[in-house]
């Protein structure tokens, strides 16, 4: 048995460099500023709690339940995380998440996990911090504001997780914006009512038996007002500006230019290293076949050589 | 010792599972770096990559085999690349007549297709080699090592060690709504509730996941509180990385930066 690998988690080999390394610059400052915050707030008390709270995630994540055709609805956890630890804390485990996800099980790629953890812990906690605190002040803090505002928090956070995800994808040249970025927007707008099932389901339950878990975090976290801002820009940019990328007449021209641009970043990187062309070797297809083959055999052989050296020893020893 | 089927650890006598997990962490980030950085189409130099991880395969007697069947969970996201086969404008290949739309196999484009899923592939094994030969407690002290802060790694350490009670937990869960939820062989004959209603189980039952999780975490703060816990997990360091040590991660490096500069050159 394994998880079905989400379309949300993704894969080394995806992503540019340039891509990736600005995501993981983005993802080290905002979990380096939550840690801050945390530690502040809430101190070593909240150390067993964030970290079972986070395997109890990832193992909600395996409660499933049918949809329609085969295809089943389940967790993502970021809505549940900011409604139930308040947004610092939610960072930090879905950060925790996300990463054991893709050290351990290979759930999303690691040079990628920068990326991965900027859509689903950091985009993902401070759209449904937004989208829930706004419906349920809204509501005059009445209970129906819970889970209206536990239901529009978890879709949307979905929703704008997979528009972020698509505009990676699209600017790594990886996947055309005017594909990928519908796509991911269709298919997320369909998973998130899943996700948003659950989460209303989570937070009926909680407030069933324990109210206070819920009431508790109405007390705005210090320097809420950090992610009142962020959340909001990272909502609106992603909202307004990935349908634009994607409904661009020419979309295709403008992902070659995209390409073009990343090519000429990419160059620069390269470029580091001057054009020197190895005497006979350079353009000469056979050649580097055959030294690619040369290379193969000599690796190959070195490992199977120590292979079998090992077994024939232990057989020795085990005599 | 309980051994959980999630684990991904698989314990073996050989040299990469007796490798300083500081060594085998940094190795396999750069090794992922690499396989990065490589220019699309780069052909000789991933051959060389996945020779590379294939021996590391090899010598650590997981067996080509699990970690090829393994590699193969990350395939489904090739999906999402598919669509450039189609859009890089280049030499014709092949072409498909769909309905009013015209799809144009490029060269270029099926060789950056072909990139990005050899990248990808190559990447996937090398994590998992990673994670099945190293004890994640070591992996753990690695991450320290590297300067990860130590609040984030106090709660990965917390997260894995509750993990599998709780994926248990969810198991249970999961069994017995199973035995709670019949199914009739009556054809036409509905069974379970609306849509809404399935999610409301599936809700609750995540629910008191959480709330179990929750209580559990009270029980575990007392019980740390009471073992001597002020707000610092102490663990004893690694020992010094010996010379050996040293000259491994100057070859490994060595042997990136040469994959590398012979790839620009290609």
């Amino acid at each position: 048995m394994h998880f079905s690998p989400a379309p949300m988690h993704i894969p080394d080999g995806f992503l540019s460099i340039l891509v990736s390394v600005v995501m993981w610059i983005l993802s080290i400052f905002a979990i380096g500023y939550s840690l801050k915050r945390v530690s502040q707030d809430i101190g070593e008390r909240q150390v067993p709690l964030m970290g079972v709270l986070a395997a109890a995630i990832f193992a909600g994540q395996m409660l499933n339940f049918a949809v329609a055709g085969g295809t089943s609805g389940h967790l993502m956890g970021a809505a549940i995380a900011t409604i139930l630890l308040g947004p610092w804390a939610a960072v930090l485990v879905m950060t925790s998440v996300v990463s054991i996800q893709a050290l351990i099980f290979q759930d999303g790629g690691l040079l990628a996990l920068g990326a991965n953890i900027f859509n689903m812990a950091i985009v993902g906690v401070a759209v449904s911090y937004v989208t829930y605190q706004l419906v349920y002040r809204l509501s005059g803090k009445r209970p129906w504001g819970i889970f209206a505002g536990g239901f529009l928090a978890a879709w949307l956070s979905i929703v704008i997780t997979a528009l972020g995800v698509g505009l990676q994808l699209a600017l790594s040249g990886t996947s055309p914006a005017n594909i990928a970025i519908p796509a991911m927007a269709a298919i997320h707008a369909i998973i998130g009512i899943g996700e948003g099932l659950i989460t209303t389901g989570v937070l009926a339950f909680v407030y069933a038996t324990r109210p206070d878990l819920i009431t508790r975090q109405e007390a705005p976290p210090s320097k809420a007002g950090v992610v009142w801002v962020v959340g909001l820009l990272l909502a609106v940019a992603l909202a307004i500006l990935s349908p634009l990328a994607s409904s661009r007449p020419d979309g295709l021209e403008w992902v070659a230019e995209q390409k073009g641009f990343l090519d000429t970043a990419q160059g620069t990187v390269y470029n580091i290293i001057p054009d020197y062309v190895l005497p006979g070797v350079s353009n000469e297809a056979i050649a580097t076949v055959l030294a690619g083959i040369l290379g193969i055999i000599l690796v190959l052989g070195v490992a199977m050589g120590i292979g079998y050296l090992r077994r024939h020893r232990q057989q020795a020893s085990d005599q | 010792m309980h051994v959980h089927f999630l684990d991904p650890y698989r314990p073996r006598s050989s040299p990469v599972h007796a490798l300083d997990p500081r060594l085998k962490l940094v190795l396999t980030l750069g090794f992922i770096l690499t396989t990065a950085l490589v220019p699309p189409g780069a052909w000789p130099v991933y051959i060389l990559l996945l020779a590379i991880v294939l021996s590391v395969e090899i010598i650590s007697d997981l067996g080509v085999g699990t970690v090829l069947k393994r590699s193969a969970l990350a395939l489904p996201f090739v999906l999402a690349a598919v669509p450039i086969l189609f859009t890089i404008p280049g030499t014709a290949l092949w072409s498909i007549q769909i309905g009013p739309w015209e799809l144009v196999l490029s060269a270029a484009g099926l060789e950056r297709f072909a990139s990005i899923a050899a990248k990808s592939w190559i990447s996937v094994q090398a994590a998992i080699i990673l994670a099945s030969s190293t004890p994640f407690p070591e992996l753990l002290a690695a991450m320290r090592a590297i300067r990860i802060p130590r609040l984030l790694v106090a709660i990965f350490s917390l997260m894995w060690r509750y993990l599998f009670v709780l994926v248990d937990e969810a198991l249970r869960l999961l069994r017995a709504r199973a035995s709670r939820s019949g199914r009739s062989d009556q054809p036409g004959l509905k069974t379970g509730g609306s849509l809404a209603w399935r999610g409301r189980v599936a809700g609750g039952m995540a629910g008191n996941l959480f709330l179990r999780a929750y209580e559990r975490s009270e029980r575990i703060y007392m019980a740390m509180l009471a073992r001597g816990y002020d707000g610092e997990i102490r663990k004893e360091p690694l020992p010094r990385l010996g010379p050996g040590g040293w000259l491994l991660l100057g070859v490994g490096l060595s042997v990136y930066l040469i994959l590398l500069v012979v790839s620009l050159i290609l």
